[in-house]
């Protein structure tokens, strides 16, 4: 039946169309963006095909941002809690910028002019910590924290004190020639968008992929082997693996000896003080900071003696034990390696893994003989540190990627630890084919920034004496008040959490309220939801929150909370700040923070406004620089008190990290035209250079700086001559970690100098090891695992970035509500079928959710999707929205503290290293719920919509345009 | 004679949706919206989408198999929902083979998404409409747009390349050279409707390892030996000679 057509299928819809470039920010990956608006309203948002990130891709979320611009959850004006109103019951009025500004100038500036530590400035996922952290510093407070210890500080931290850097933006999988891939621990995270691009290119030539997670979803879902690991575990894989490579010779000699301290030879006399301790040639050299002094010493080979490290002509043995002249008895950093994988059998392996032994072998096998047999050389000729020549680069092409499944565990440190030894001794260190860097990686072991050492460095009226976080080299580096206790709210930096890199956020609550270390008066959370999802024991810190002490005053006295959307924690603020959307605003992505950079050199971004703030919606950035300003900030103010910046473009065009050293937040297009990149004068038209130029700076670093760069002269000189890096010593890999070793020593009693409380010893001095070693979690040691034997874990879905999306009406029409999957045999045992209530229990408390049978699941493990479940109200959600009444959320059952143990009444439940919160240690057991069970538990009082949010509809059909919104109330 | 389609490369996709969604904003703005949603903010949300993507798990611990699965109207060649359509709105062009759906005389029987094995077909229930995907037929021959970018925003976005777009009778296209070499596959061809998207199977590469080659005779651990050894204690022979 051929009838001439009347609905014509190819023309446009009429309306003005203009199209602007900018940066993603439906999570933390950053891909550019082209936006195109009809009339002023969003009309599509693509990949920018010309951005070097993501090269024209898009995922869910980017795709879906019309429904976060256009969002009811939306905050569009400063609200203060009302005269007599409780906390957390949503009565709020609506203020001027005006007021917000005079009640937070007053307040913040009494503290900053009496005790600035009681002003606490937490941000959640911002990506604006060049800012945020700059801020506080200039504040002189030491209580700021970003997400990481909340998130996975360890990945860093682990990795960073091993080889210089990490995965994510730090670094990665070079997927292009990489001939293996191990992917351990990883959902679909941040640099997703760049990862999935090249896990394609990868299987398509040909590229082997393993997948080790308890679960296969995402992308385990294309790998060629799934290997069903027990959480918590994977440390005893690696260290079996490790065993085995060593056993077997398969491990890359020529690199480990001149690239690793492998062969640089340990002090093994007990008694000594140096016990543990490289033997030096200049033993008064002062303690390494963040460089190598390179002097360690080798046992050469040809001369059956000692010499200095890296000596010309000279080969170390790895093995072996030998005696100094002056009879020190000493061994090389790796025949202590090997001492100490001796236990790690594949056999024991098996029993703590559930992995088989010859999986266990057959795995080690591959890595070791791809990495051995299918060299890569690359015609690229390169300099070392040594003054050496090289004609060519060479590749061991297996290489890993590893995320939150190996992080998020109080053993996670040394698990990663464990991981980049082994990358290391399968010799794939910033080789082709392998791990690469990206700037400003690699940094030193460990990298510069220090936080202060003592509360002198708190002083008021004063920016803090050091930076707000840093990477501790020894405990003098610690920051410690007179009773060796600590100085920040979260505890970091102190002796139960001496590396605490990126903070402890999740305990920032917790402590306040208890007043231990101290009470505060202020908290400042920006877009972090930490009365929901980003905390642990939620009930409970929803309760500290609203607690009062017997004067009637809330023990926690006054927060502040910025936010675009209308989240659980909004409820609990007493002034409420609405952000824009990343549609409305100027951002920088910067080389200070954690820039986009490529494996080939640093790229940094911006965003820009594409469409107008919403309602009174004022960017956080400018609400920073105003309270700055206001507040006489050293950076943000004139030598005769007069205000430096008008607002944020105008501040980052300006900021130099110190008058005339030409560093700022953006890289590209310094100087005064523009001519200059990392290092340079102002440019008062840089803005409009990254606009014109879709809003990125890259940079190709030239080929022969590009690989070996821990090693490599080229590289290394032009670090330090751009100014990313002091010095250009080289970053050896440290396989032996001397770092971890001296906090050993100190808690042994054998070091002079800062050594831990006496309650505190033990643990520093077994998790102190300096070569990686397995332990059970520390909530699994404190858990009747008999009575609760299942782990429970979450992950993040690929069309949800942790709770922002609830509100996307697309979005949530992926993932309205979530479920426990469990293995059928639970169904079997417990009496539960697919699709029932049932009740996950841990020794902390419990929820009641409902469970989806999956075969996709090892079966001592059940998971959910992070961060779905929702609040009764919030989001403005509707009271019976699936978020609420079908899904739930896991925080819940996962205690921000231990239980009471030879440590101390209320260690927090982190990894004793670096306070990383232990998410997956938790054990649970699970059981049928009652009959007539029809909702989650669990559950709230639903949240009022606020001034400033527009109401919902009952239905909509966006059309961007002229033409009437189509929709009903 | 033209016939354009998708090939879904199962091998690669990892089931983010970004094919869900970027489909959904692209044509609710266009001719082929608006895409309604029912219960936006509220209990049971649902909406018109084109494409979907579910996923499957296959076999029993530890063999299991995760597939993720996108689907959307695999424009037949024999497509059984044009013939039963009472007025004529649905038809398929001669130009390209894209199945349409012509909104001006669609009646909102739904008589072609019962006929639909696939399940492509929705009732968009505002607009009181059929629809299905288009091919993004108003993105491929706008040529405003630059030449690379007249493609479906699904294949577009997709940020494993696993969707491909192309003339699958023409022989020498990229999309009909994969379905060759990768034995590319019809959904439920019993049902005779010739489906044009085709289906990229999974691939599992494997390395084989022989015990001879594992470990070498010239081994880094032989390094490990001292090239010279100390002297041996006790009676040698040397010692002991009378010459």
């Amino acid at each position: 039946m051929t009838s001439s057509v009347i609905h014509d299928p190819v023309q446009q819809p009429a309306g003005s169309i203009e199209t602007k470039n900018t940066t993603c920010y439906m999570c933390a990956c950053r891909c550019g963006i082209r936006v195109t608006l009809r009339d002023n309203e969003v009309r599509y948002i693509q990949g920018n095909p010309e951005h070097p990130l993501n090269k024209g891709v898009i995922c869910a979320k980017g795709a879906s941002g019309i429904m976060k611009q256009y969002s009811p959850a939306r905050l569009t004006k400063p609200l203060k809690r009302k005269e007599g109103a409780m906390r957390g019951d949503s009565e709020f009025e609506e203020i001027s910028w005006d007021e917000a500004f005079d009640i937070m100038e007053e307040r913040l500036a009494h503290i900053r002019a009496t005790d600035p530590k009681k002003f606490t400035l937490l941000t959640g996922r911002d990506q604006m910590q060049a800012l945020t952290g700059m801020w506080s510093k200039n504040y002189g407070t030491p209580n700021y924290s970003a997400h990481g210890g909340l998130c996975s500080v360890n990945m860093a931290a682990g990795m960073i004190y091993s080889i210089g850097g990490s995965f994510w933006e730090f670094g990665g999988p070079d997927l292009e020639r990489a001939k293996l891939l191990v992917m351990i621990g990883t959902a679909e995270d941040h640099h997703s968008n760049p990862l999935k691009m090249e896990l394609s290119k990868f299987k398509r030539n040909g590229g082997r992929l393993i997948s080790v997670n308890p679960v296969r979803s995402g992308y385990s879902a294309i790998a060629d082997e799934w290997i069903p690991i027990k959480p918590g575990t994977d440390n005893a894989l690696f260290l079996a693996i490790t065993r085995e490579l060593i056993e077997t010779g398969l491990y890359d000699r020529e690199f480990l000896k001149d690239y690793s301290n492998s062969g640089q030879l340990v002090n093994c006399d007990e008694s000594s003080e140096q016990h543990g301790m490289f033997v030096r040639m200049d033993i008064n050299d002062p303690e390494e900071g963040c460089f190598d002094h390179q002097n360690q010493m080798w046992w050469d080979r040809h001369s059956n003696a000692p010499v200095r490290t890296h000596t010309e002509g000279a080969d170390p043995f790895l093995m072996g034990e030998f005696t100094m002249p002056d009879g020190t008895p000493v061994k090389p950093s790796f025949q202590l390696l090997k001492e100490s994988v001796e236990e790690y059998t594949a056999e024991w392996a098996e029993d703590v893994t559930g992995i088989p032994a010859d999986t266990i072998r057959r795995l080690a096998h591959e890595m070791g003989i791809v990495a051995r047999d299918e060299k890569i050389e690359l015609p690229i000729a390169w300099t070392d540190t040594w003054g050496r020549e090289h004609q060519s680069v060479t590749g061991n092409p297996v290489a890993f990627h590893a995320m939150r499944g190996l992080a998020a565990h109080s053993n996670g440190f040394q698990t990663i630890r464990g991981l980049s030894v082994l990358m290391s001794i399968l010799g794939t260190i910033d080789r082709p084919g392998g791990f690469r860097h990206k700037a400003p990686f690699p940094r030193p072991i460990p990298p510069c920034p220090k936080t202060p050492t003592g509360p002198e460095g708190v002083k008021p009226n004063t920016p803090l004496g050091g930076m707000p976080l840093g990477f501790p080299a020894s405990p003098e580096d610690l920051f410690l008040d007179k009773e060796n206790g600590p100085v920040r709210l979260d505890k970091g930096f102190s002796w139960e959490f001496p590396l605490s890199a990126h903070g402890l956020m999740q305990n920032a609550i917790t402590n306040a309220w208890r007043g231990d270390p101290y009470k505060i008066d202020t908290m400042l959370i920006f877009m972090a939801n930490m009365a929901w999802n980003s905390t642990m024991n939620t009930t409970g810190v929803r309760d500290m929150l609203k607690d009062k002490d017997e004067n009637g005053e809330y023990k926690i006295p006054f927060l502040i909370v910025a936010d675009a959307f209308h989240s659980e924690t909004v409820a609990f603020a007493d002034l409420v700040l609405p952000d824009t959307t990343y549609l409305e605003r100027h951002d920088t992505i910067s080389m200070l923070d954690r820039p986009i950079s490529e494996y080939d050199g640093p790229v940094d971004s911006v965003r820009i406004p594409v469409v107008p703030p919403t309602g009174e919606c004022k960017p956080f950035q400018d609400v920073l620089i105003e309270l700055g300003s206001r507040l006489k900030l050293p950076a943000f103010t004139n030598a005769d008190g007069s205000r430096k910046f008008r607002d944020y473009p105008e501040f980052v065009t300006n900021f130099e990290t110190e008058p005339g050293s030409g560093i700022g937040f953006l890289a590209g297009w310094r100087g005064k035209g523009g001519e200059k990149f990392m290092k340079g004068e102002p440019n008062p038209k840089q803005w409009e250079m990254y606009e014109k130029n879709n809003c990125v700076y890259q940079y190709h670093l030239p080929v022969s700086y590009q690989y070996m760069r821990n090693w490599n002269q080229g590289y290394l000189t032009w670090a330090q001559e751009h100014r990313l890096t002091r010095y250009d010593e080289p970053i050896n890999i440290h396989i032996y970690s001397e770092i971890l070793q001296k906090f050993r020593l100190a808690a042994q009693g054998k070091r002079p100098g800062r050594q831990p409380p006496d309650h505190l010893r033990a643990r520093v001095e077994e998790h102190f090891n300096p070569l990686p070693f397995y332990s059970e979690t520390l909530e699994g040691q404190l858990t009747d695992t008999q009575k609760y034997p299942l782990n429970a874990l979450t992950q993040r879905p690929m069309a949800m970035y942790h709770s922002w999306d609830s509100q996307n009406a697309w979005l949530r029409q992926i993932h309205a509500h979530n479920y426990m999957h469990v293995h059928p045999s639970l169904g079997k045992k417990h009496g539960f079928g697919d699709g029932d209530w049932i009740y996950v229990e841990s020794m902390h408390g419990k929820v009641r959710c409902l469970a989806r049978f999956s075969e996709a699941v090892e079966p001592g493990t059940i998971w959910t999707w992070n961060a779905v479940g929702k609040a009764k109200g919030a989001w403005n959600l509707s009271d019976d929205a699936n978020e609420s009444q079908r899904g739930f959320l896991l925080n819940h059952l996962i205690a921000e503290e231990l239980p009471k143990n030879e440590c101390g009444d209320h260690i927090s439940n982190s990894d004793p290293v670096t306070g990383q919160a232990a998410w997956y240690d938790v054990r649970v057991r699970v059981y049928k719920a009652e009959d007539d069970a029809d909702h989650s538990l669990p559950q709230f009082e639903s949240m009022k919509v606020l001034p400033g949010m527009s109401l919902r509809r009952k239905w909509q059909g966006f059309f961007a345009g002229k033409f009437d919104k189509k929709g009903s109330k | 004679m033209t016939q354009l389609a998708l090939i879904i490369d199962l091998n690669v996709c990892v089931g983010c949706s970004a094919c869900v969604t970027s489909c959904k904003e692209w044509n609710t703005s266009g001719p082929a919206g608006f895409m309604s949603d029912d219960n936006p903010y509220q209990k049971d949300p649902t909406g018109t989408f084109f494409n979907r993507v579910q996923t499957y798990e296959v076999g029993e611990f530890p063999n299991t198999e995760t597939v993720h699965f996108p689907k959307s109207c695999l424009h037949c060649e024999e497509p059984p929902c044009v013939p039963v359509c009472p007025t004529g709105a649905s038809y398929k062009r001669e130009l390209d083979g894209i199945v349409l759906v012509d909104y001006d005389k669609c009646i909102g029987c739904k008589y072609c998404s019962w006929a639909c094995p696939y399940g492509a077909r929705e009732i968009d229930e505002h607009q009181k409409v059929m629809k299905k995907c288009t091919l993004c037929v108003d993105r491929i021959y706008d040529e405003t747009l630059p030449e690379t970018e007249r493609k479906p925003a699904c294949v577009l976005s997709c940020p494993t390349n696993a969707r491909l777009f192309g003339d699958v009778h023409d022989a020498d296209s990229e999309v009909s050279e994969l379905i060759r070499d990768q034995g590319g596959y019809q959904l439920m061809p019993e049902w005779g409707t010739q489906p044009s998207n085709h289906y990229l199977p999974r691939r599992k590469n494997k390395i084989t390892i022989h015990k001879d080659e594992l470990v070498r005779v010239d081994n880094p651990l032989n390094k490990e030996q001292k090239e010279h050894h100390k002297p041996v204690d006790g009676s040698v022979l040397d010692d002991n000679s009378f010459i």
